[in-house]
């Protein structure tokens, strides 16, 4: 044993760098844009922006438990879809008034039931995909990309192609409604994120997740559950997609078959950038968060400086490519 | 002294592969046995049926003089037969601490909201390397330790409750010389607190060193059970290799 070995380890730059590498990376975007644009820093412009990402930071919470336990859910997106499309559904009683206004809208069940039937649809496709992982042994990545393209033509059918619009005005409150000037959407988010980080950081359940991307073999021998950790990360990932699907058509006050398009990519990339490792085991809801924020921002800040939405896509792939290369430098650095 | 563990007539059967054959064995407390053989002689086979990955064929367990029937590794755990594997089964992700709790964390709370003890954790688990007499920090990550220390980790999680009997597989097979000894020194350890210890190993100079019987397992078959003393590392390969048959 070395000297260097007994005494306080050596700070490592790289690491701490690595750690804060999306924080200040934010707060460099934040004040970048503040120069160049001084409207992005107007309160109703930064609501505007969270607003905007909390249907994806919802998602992007869940899918954080799953990337933990070195899996992927690609299927999120579809699962937004069908699930906003169930919730839509149920508050309307039917699909016989799919297009009603007014006080046709308000006919129907309760919101709460509403909620309660996205998060279970969502909860549900969850549960498939986590039982065809642990039990059939199908790698994540193909499961979910047939949950991608199955619940897609799941809500493609149950829509019968078209959008189920105009609901009650207590349905749009989750997604249009404001308590003290922030936006419902917000504090759902804000909420969930923080059940999530106690839920990681501080219980058993959290560490088993973490175990579980870490060594799996490992965490098996020591006697964690890793089938069972494995399988709750894709129900907790499908229950929030169910719940950003009900929002997402609370906001829009319309639920289609093709909403959350895509949305996989940009909860996948606000994760990793928020410096989540893809092999699993590191990362953090903090990071997410941070992750989501960022991207927002990206896409706010360049809209009030005109830059064409093409070019933000190539922003955003950068960023994504950079953020895993400076994620991979710092665990060549360590071991 | 009554032996702690004991072995009779085991036999375990893969297919129509015999991967041992009635095997006597016992250990006693505070007693450290090395078990020896090539690749293949069923020295692996004979640990994990003792540590509860599998069942044996035939043939049966005592542990203090009661039968026991192990069916799962975490059975063994409970009436005191710990195993640190040769890989030792760490999360790099996670501190020493984490590592030595994971599957039996301390958790605080009331009702179905518990959480976890990371203080209490870590205090523990500073107590337990301090016993071992290891340079091991409690919150440090796995991941950047030195190959004794992680040695230390896995052994100090047997310590959590009261072991009888301690399985090492291979704890030397990948370590630095300097790193064996404070190996070696962490089984003496367990030998003073009077737990009994096998340990599966090639090497027949660290088997010299830390045993007070060597065993020699070929072909499913025990060939040989004595006090090192009445042996020699020689007369140990003669016995693996089948120079000679039996001793």
């Amino acid at each position: 044993m070395t000297t260097r070995e007994l005494g306080r380890p050596s700070i490592d730059y790289v690491g701490l760098l690595a750690r804060f590498a999306a924080p200040l990376f934010l707060l460099f975007l934040v004040v970048l844009f503040a120069v160049l644009e001084p409207r992005f820093l107007h309160p109703l412009n930064l609501m505007n922006i969270l607003r905007q990402v909390s249907i994806m930071g919802l998602v992007a919470v869940g899918m954080t438990f799953v990337i933990l336990t070195a899996g992927i859910d690609l299927s999120v997106g579809s699962v937004v879809a069908l699930a906003g499309l169930v919730g839509a559904y149920v508050a309307k009683g039917g699909l016989d008034d799919r297009f009603a206004v007014g006080a046709a809208a308000a006919a129907g069940n309760p919101v709460i039931l509403a909620v309660l039937a996205a998060v279970a649809v969502g909860a549900a496709c969850g549960a498939m995909q986590g039982a065809a992982i642990t039990r059939l042994r199908v790698p994540p990545f193909v499961v979910t990309l047939g949950g991608l393209t199955a619940f897609r033509g799941l809500a493609l059918i149950f829509s019968g192609g078209g959008p189920i619009s105009g609901f009650s005005p207590a349905f749009v409150w989750w997604g249009q409604g404001r308590i003290y000037g922030v936006p419902v959407p917000v504090i759902v988010f804000a909420l969930v994120a923080a059940v999530a980080h106690i839920v990681l950081r501080y219980t058993r359940f959290g560490l088993w997740i973490y175990a579980t991307g870490g060594n799996s073999a490992a965490s098996e021998l020591n006697g964690v559950p890793i089938r069972r950790a494995t399988f709750s990360a894709y129900v907790i990932v499908g229950l929030l997609s169910g719940l950003a699907g009900f929002i997402l058509s609370a906001r829009l006050n319309s639920a289609e078959a093709v909403a959350g398009l895509q949305l996989e990519l940009d909860v996948i990339a606000a994760v990793v950038i928020g410096g989540t490792s893809l092999f699993g085991g590191i990362g953090s809801i903090f990071g997410t968060v941070v992750g989501v924020v960022l991207i927002g921002v990206l896409r706010n800040g360049l809209v009030l400086m005109n830059v064409s939405s093409f070019v933000q896509q190539i922003l955003i792939g950068l960023i994504l490519v950079l953020a895993v290369a400076v994620d991979q430098r710092a665990a060549l650095r360590r071991s | 002294m009554a032996p702690v563990l004991e072995l009779e007539g085991i036999t375990k059967r893969f297919g129509a592969i015999e991967a041992i054959r009635g095997i006597d064995f016992a250990v006693e407390p505070g007693e450290v046995v090395g078990l020896m053989g090539d690749n293949g002689a069923g020295k692996s086979t004979l640990c994990r049926i003792i540590a509860g990955t599998f069942a044996p064929t035939t043939g049966t367990l005592r542990l203090n003089g009661h039968e026991v029937h192990f069916r799962r590794p975490s059975d063994a755990r409970e009436e005191g037969v710990e195993m640190v594997h040769q890989d030792l089964a760490l999360c790099d992700n996670l501190t020493a601490a984490l590592n030595v709790f994971l599957g039996r964390e301390i958790t605080f709370g009331f009702g179905p909201f518990r959480f976890l003890d990371r203080g209490k954790m870590q205090a523990r688990a500073g107590e337990l390397f301090a016993e071992l007499k290891s340079e091991t920090r409690p919150g440090e990550l796995v991941k950047r330790m030195s190959g004794g220390q992680r040695q230390a980790v896995a052994i100090a999680r047997t310590r959590l409750s009261e072991p009888k009997v301690v399985l090492l597989d291979e704890p030397t097979a990948a370590i630095s010389v300097r790193q064996v000894a404070e190996v070696l020194e962490l089984i003496r350890r367990l030998r003073d607190a009077g737990i009994a210890v096998i340990l599966i190993s090639h090497r027949a100079p660290d088997v010299f060193a830390v045993c007070d019987r060597v065993a020699v397992l070929r072909r499913g078959e025990k060939v040989a059970d004595k006090p090192v003393g009445a042996t020699s590392p020689e007369e140990v390969t003669g016995l693996i290799t089948g120079a000679i048959e039996y001793a």
